[in-house]
């Protein structure tokens, strides 16, 4: 449902089925449109059974990673050991805010979700991490967490079933580093957001050292949705050529576009249908000039590669790109380029945790390169720097923050590669104006 | 950073810093502590509640959250400085932060800061405004990039701001 427009009759409504009603918002309209319902049977059910109809559906990580959602509960087993989950509601990729509206119109959604996926893993204990600047989700999350503990859906005896449900929101403090799985578990122990040196997992040692399972908002909420109606439905609800990536997935669209929101449509839709038809293309009288599918780490797509793409994982990774966590970002055909991906790098120089040089020194060199080129003191070999740059950044550090400065700057050069050399002026370049030209004029 | 921070006003910030962690804060803070393994964890929740009473994190508020989880002052500092939302000064009554990020500023943004400068008459970023009401600061996404643009005054967010709404805006501010 794309608030604040309308449904389009193209969409798929699963997740986003209640967005706009305010009624679903309580513990009595949550419960009055089927809630708490898989949750009742999930408790009563064996967490092995559970792990095996998430994984049949084929669901897979919305959070950005793609990762199969049962494979990864199924890492958790009953050793004996405190589990934890984490839910990750950080949401600071540019371009994303699905989650937000999530917990905005259906935050019980979120908290049966948790406890869900709570039992599947074998844990007691689910921390929903926001990010602090989520003030209005942070308090509906708050009160459907109070409403249920009020009304024994979570608590010592869950729902009866003689099984501890804890859920607890952690409100966060700014920082965009904190979305990523292990920096999240440290921010939420009381430490600097800076993530960890992986091995060990987080299946094996997580949050407080123990074995934790950490998952997108998106993902436990679509999890409810697959143990209601069953793995075979959730399939149905995507395109059946491609078994890979399956059911429904919420994207969020802003930028230079008629009808940004949220809008959720199966697995395989297309592109073009999506962005000229349901998002209503470029704002009146202008045009696409480039697009970025996935939030603003994944590369840049031109319209003409959009066109025949579809909207899934695989499909958006032939097209070039990536879904990521799916943040469509939309530049018409008066965007100046070299800004606008300058002001991308600065964003990540300015989330860099800084424990990788390569990602410190990486993301404000690109940036102080970027910039000036945007502002006309670049040279052509700034253009080779920046590349060389990137290549250093990339695959070479504790998390993908440093690959993800680089991506938009590599597919930006290459696809908009004489907007940048526009900007250099002609006596700074390696081919100079031979100074007669001047003296013979 | 240094700890010695000095309050715009002039004033030295190491005034006489009364507890906030007593009653109902100290209540609150016990009840968070059984939520967590550890007492660590409760750092940045504590670090909230000092902020919302005091409204900012000073040096003495510091010194007494590490007290209360049992920290040292320097680690409690580390942490503060990592996160971009705790205020190490003081700021104006009315904290108005613009995403300016690429998925807003291909929607004007930039415009929408300069609107919000001039009309709050702080002129420049981060300073607090002559009569204390308000501070201005650009902010990385807000997770609200499809209501561009996004403007949060202290813990309220206003979705589609634009440069004409500012002025409005800013007047409805007491
Ligand atoms: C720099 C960085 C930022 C991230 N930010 C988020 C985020 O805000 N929300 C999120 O769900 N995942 C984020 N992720 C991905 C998480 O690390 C993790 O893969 C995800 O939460 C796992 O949940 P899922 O399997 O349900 O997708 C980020 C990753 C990186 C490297
Ligand atoms: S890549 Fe960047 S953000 Fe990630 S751990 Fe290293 S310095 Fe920190
Ligand atoms: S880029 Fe401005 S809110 Fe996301």
């Amino acid at each position: 449902m794309g608030y604040p427009h309308l449904s389009h009759g193209r969409e798929t409504p699963v997740i986003s089925k209640y967005f706009g009603d305010a009624e679903a918002r309580t513990l009595a309209g949550w419960q009055a449109r089927g809630g708490y319902e898989v949750l009742r049977q999930a408790l009563a059910t064996d967490p092995v059974d559970v792990q095996n109809v998430v994984k049949d559906s084929g669901l897979r990580g919305r959070g950005g990673a793609g990762f199969p959602t049962g494979v990864k509960w199924s890492f958790m087993k009953p050793d004996g050991k405190t589990h934890y989950l984490c839910i990750n509601a950080d949401e600071s990729e540019p371009g994303t805010f699905k989650d937000r509206e999530i917990m905005r119109w259906t935050p019980h959604q979120l908290v049966e979700g948790a406890a869900v996926a709570a039992h599947a893993i074998y844990a007691e204990t689910a921390y929903i991490y926001i990010r602090g600047e989520y003030t209005e989700p942070i308090a509906r999350v708050r009160e459907a967490v109070r409403e249920a503990y009020a009304a024994g859906i979570l608590g010592a005896n869950a729902m009866g079933s003689g099984k501890r449900v804890d859920v607890h929101v952690h409100k966060g403090a700014g920082a965009y580093i904190c979305g990523e799985e292990t920096a999240l578990m440290n921010s939420l122990e009381g430490r600097r957001g800076n993530p960890r040196i992986k091995p060990p997992f987080p299946a094996v040692a997580g949050l407080f050292a123990q074995p934790t399972t950490i998952n997108n908002v998106e993902t436990v909420c679509a999890a409810i949705h697959v143990l209601r109606n069953g793995a075979d439905w959730y399939k149905s609800l995507s395109s059946p050529s491609n078994p890979k990536s399956t059911g429904t997935k919420l994207f969020s669209v802003c930028g230079n576009v008629a009808r940004p929101g949220n809008y959720e449509v199966g697995m395989g839709f297309s592109m073009k249908e999506f962005l000229w038809d349901v998002c209503g293309g470029p704002p009146p009288g202008r045009s696409f000039k480039a697009i970025i599918p996935g939030g603003s780490s994944v590369p840049i797509l031109t319209p003409e590669e959009c066109e025949g793409a579809v909207m899934d994982y695989e499909g958006i990774q032939a097209a070039g790109s990536l879904l990521g966590s799916g943040g469509v970002i939309c530049f018409d055909d008066t965007q100046d380029m070299v800004r606008q991906i300058a002001r991308l790098a600065r964003f990540y120089a300015h989330e860099s945790c800084a424990q990788c040089t390569q990602c410190r020194e990486g993301t404000a060199w690109t940036t102080k390169i970027l910039e000036r080129i945007r502002d006309g003191q670049g040279t052509m070999k700034d253009l080779d720097t920046l590349l060389e740059i990137a290549d250093n950044m990339t695959g070479k550090t504790i998390c993908v923050l440093s690959d993800s400065c680089a991506t938009p700057v590599v597919s930006g050069l290459k696809k908009f590669r004489h907007e940048f050399e526009a900007k250099i002026p002609k006596n700074r370049s390696s081919v100079m104006v031979p100074s007669f030209t001047t003296a013979a004029a | 950073m240094s700890l010695h921070a000095i309050a715009p006003d002039g004033q030295d910030a190491h005034e006489a810093h009364a507890p906030v962690f007593v009653g109902a804060r100290r209540t609150e803070l016990d009840e968070l502590l059984t939520r967590y393994p550890t007492k660590m964890a409760a750092l940045l929740p504590a670090l909230w509640m000092l902020q919302e009473d005091r409204g900012w994190v000073s040096p003495a508020g510091m010194n007494e959250v590490a007290s209360v989880l049992e920290l040292t002052p320097a680690y409690v500092q580390g942490v503060v400085t990592f996160y971009t939302m705790y205020h190490l000064h003081p700021v104006g009554k009315h904290f108005v932060q613009v995403c300016t990020t690429t998925p807003c500023n291909v929607c004007g943004a930039e415009d929408v800061v300069n609107a919000f400068l001039r009309e709050t008459k702080c002129g420049e970023l981060g300073v607090t405004s002559a009569d204390g009401r308000f501070t201005v600061v650009e902010v990385e996404c807000l997770g609200a990039c499809g209501f561009a643009t996004p403007v949060m005054v202290n813990d309220a967010l206003v979705e589609c701001v634009s440069v004409d709404s500012v002025q409005d805006l800013v007047a409805g501010l007491d």
